[in-house]
């Protein structure tokens, strides 16, 4: 069996498999972090400021939007390179797990914005007009009532985003980004082991079907519908 | 007491202001149940969430216990929001909230009540609305009638002084619409409460209601004590809506009255001459013959009251009519 490992994956070095799963676990959950924490206020504000919601702001919501779309509409491969300049400045280089996460943040937020808005509108405007009419604030609906009520909803779009975060995360390897993915284009790519492609492929693959069942698992544990 | 001065509500549509309700004056009195009724889209809707100024009034004033309360800041019209009290048609309960938490959660909102307070009162309504032993359940699990009661109980919470019904049982079978028409009936009654109820059912306003406001193309067309306009209805609206609760076919009851005979009269009773054996004894005096072309003996709220549509050959007339006028028989020659 070991014979056998080692003639069909002579190439892999199991030590640095592991250290970049480790690396792409880092910017997958530093960025998601980052992207929900941005993310989240952002789809929050664009619901809010929609047409006919409770804060209707059609020029804050035009420019939002606008920003949201830029962000989103731009090529991750091309945003982790338009990017460097800036990355650097924040956080003094723009390669390995570190300089990935900026670049990865920036494409992660604005998708989850989008999804935190669209699972807000998704709420019944029942629920928020009888909130109002018991007398309750702007933030109080916001917190006692709309987040509560889209919880399911913005979980799964937590799902979802963590899950472009792992295709994206092993993209930022073309920039040398570090992870899986740089491995599979240093090695799997550009020295043509095959092996370590697979690997890599495999894990990505085991990592992102964890994801969406946790994910899937949450997301039912707190619909009450 | 609730004054309607002259309010009005249009809406922009394109640059066109589209009314919604046309300059209405209208007051509706402490402690009574208050059914405003009208077909979808005639302006019912508007009506009520003017009270509560979920729509604010584009023009006019009004007046809740005097005091005007279109001219309230942000923070006013919060506090005086938790003193009205509103249940929907679709329950509009949160789904991610039990029962007890769904109930204590206008008082959480209010940020003046202690926990223990609140947990006592959610304790309270729960008895009141018999779903104590729902407490712990979330809104998917209850059947349409237990929502409703929730929500009854969830606009009781903070102890208002009006509550405003939207089409509450619209949403129910006949069964559950009549126990939470008799939950309603009991608040009003123990609580004193100011019930405005709107509907499209005419049935829903004849068991509960004390006044109605007939509505229709955003218009009050129609107003008074219910057992006047529900047996005396004088728009064609209204007279529509009495014979669609009564299931009466308009065209069907006038080929009925032209095959008849005779004069045709329409007899009101209401209160004890309901049950009064008063026509054998006015035919006899007055040597009338008649027969019933159509009838229909029930209740306006808590009063009985029977309207009977005879045809009269024969004998002195003039000594019937006056024999069942003297009786406190409201009396209508139809032909």
């Amino acid at each position: 069996m070991d014979a056998l490992m080692d003639g069909l994956l002579s190439n892999v070095d199991w030590s640095e498999i592991g250290w970049a799963s480790w690396d792409t676990l880092v910017m997958v959950g530093m960025s998601l972090l980052f992207s929900v924490l941005i993310g989240l206020p952002v789809g929050v504000l664009l619901f809010l400021f929609g047409k006919r919601q409770l804060l209707e702001q059609p020029v804050a919501y035009a420019v939002l939007s606008f920003v949201v779309n830029v962000l989103r509409s731009v090529p991750f491969i091309i945003l982790l390179i338009v990017m460097i300049p800036f990355t650097v400045m924040l956080i003094g280089t723009s390669l390995g797990v570190a300089g990935a996460i900026p670049p990865l943040v920036a494409g992660g937020a604005p998708f989850f914005a989008r999804l935190v808005e669209t699972s807000l509108r998704e709420v019944d405007r029942g629920i928020i007009e009888a909130t109002q009419a018991m007398g309750a604030s702007v933030k109080q609906i916001i917190f006692g009532a709309l987040l509560p009520e889209a919880l399911p909803g913005i979980i799964a779009g937590i799902t979802v985003t963590a899950i472009t975060l792992v295709s994206y995360a092993a993209m930022s390897g073309v920039i040398g980004g570090g992870g899986l993915g740089d491995l599979a284009i240093r090695f799997g790519y550009q020295r043509f082991q095959t092996d370590v492609m697979v690997i890599t492929v495999a894990l990505l693959v085991i990592f992102v079907q964890v994801l969406q069942m946790a994910g899937d698992r949450l997301v039912l544990y707190f619909s009450r519908k | 007491m609730i004054v309607f001065d002259q309010v009005q509500k249009s809406y922009q549509v394109g640059g066109r202001a589209i009314p919604a309700l046309h300059p209405t004056d209208m007051t509706i009195e402490t402690g009574e149940v208050f059914g405003i009724v009208g077909h979808s889209g005639a302006g019912k809707s508007t009506l009520v969430r003017l009270i509560n100024l979920l729509e604010p009034p584009t023009d006019g004033r009004i007046l809740i216990d005097d005091e005007n309360i279109t001219h309230y800041n942000a923070a006013e019209l919060r506090a005086f929001r938790r003193k009205v009290g509103m249940i929907f048609q679709h329950f509009n309960l949160l789904s991610s909230k039990t029962v007890a938490d769904n109930i204590a959660f206008p008082m959480k909102l209010a940020g003046i009540y202690s926990k223990s307070e609140i947990r006592d009162r959610v304790e309270e309504l729960l008895a009141r609305v018999s779903l104590t032993d729902h407490a712990n359940k979330y809104p998917s699990q209850l059947s349409g009638g237990q929502k409703q009661r929730v929500g009854i109980a969830r606009a009781l919470a903070c102890r208002p002084t009006i509550l405003l019904c939207d089409e509450a049982t619209s949403a129910l079978d006949p069964q559950t619409t009549q126990s939470v028409l008799k939950l309603l009936a009991d608040i009003n009654r123990e609580l004193g409460l100011t019930i405005v109820l709107i509907t499209h059912e005419m049935d829903v306003v004849r068991r509960v209601c004390d006044r109605v406001a007939v509505m229709d193309a955003g218009r009050v067309v129609e107003m008074g004590p219910v057992s006047e306009v529900f047996l005396h209805p004088q728009h064609p609206t209204t007279r529509d809506f009495v014979f669609e609760s009564e299931s009466i076919d308009s065209e069907e009851l006038q080929e009925d009255l032209q095959k008849a005979d005779g004069r045709i009269m329409r007899l009101t009773f209401k209160g004890d001459a309901t049950y009064k054996p008063l026509l054998g004894s006015v035919a006899r005096e007055s040597g009338v013959d008649f027969s019933i072309l159509s009838g229909r003996i029930d209740h306006i709220k808590d009063t009985p009251y029977g309207q009977l549509t005879l045809s009269l050959v024969g004998g002195d007339l003039e000594v019937a009519m006056n024999a069942l006028k003297a009786a406190d028989v409201h009396v209508e020659v139809l032909r």
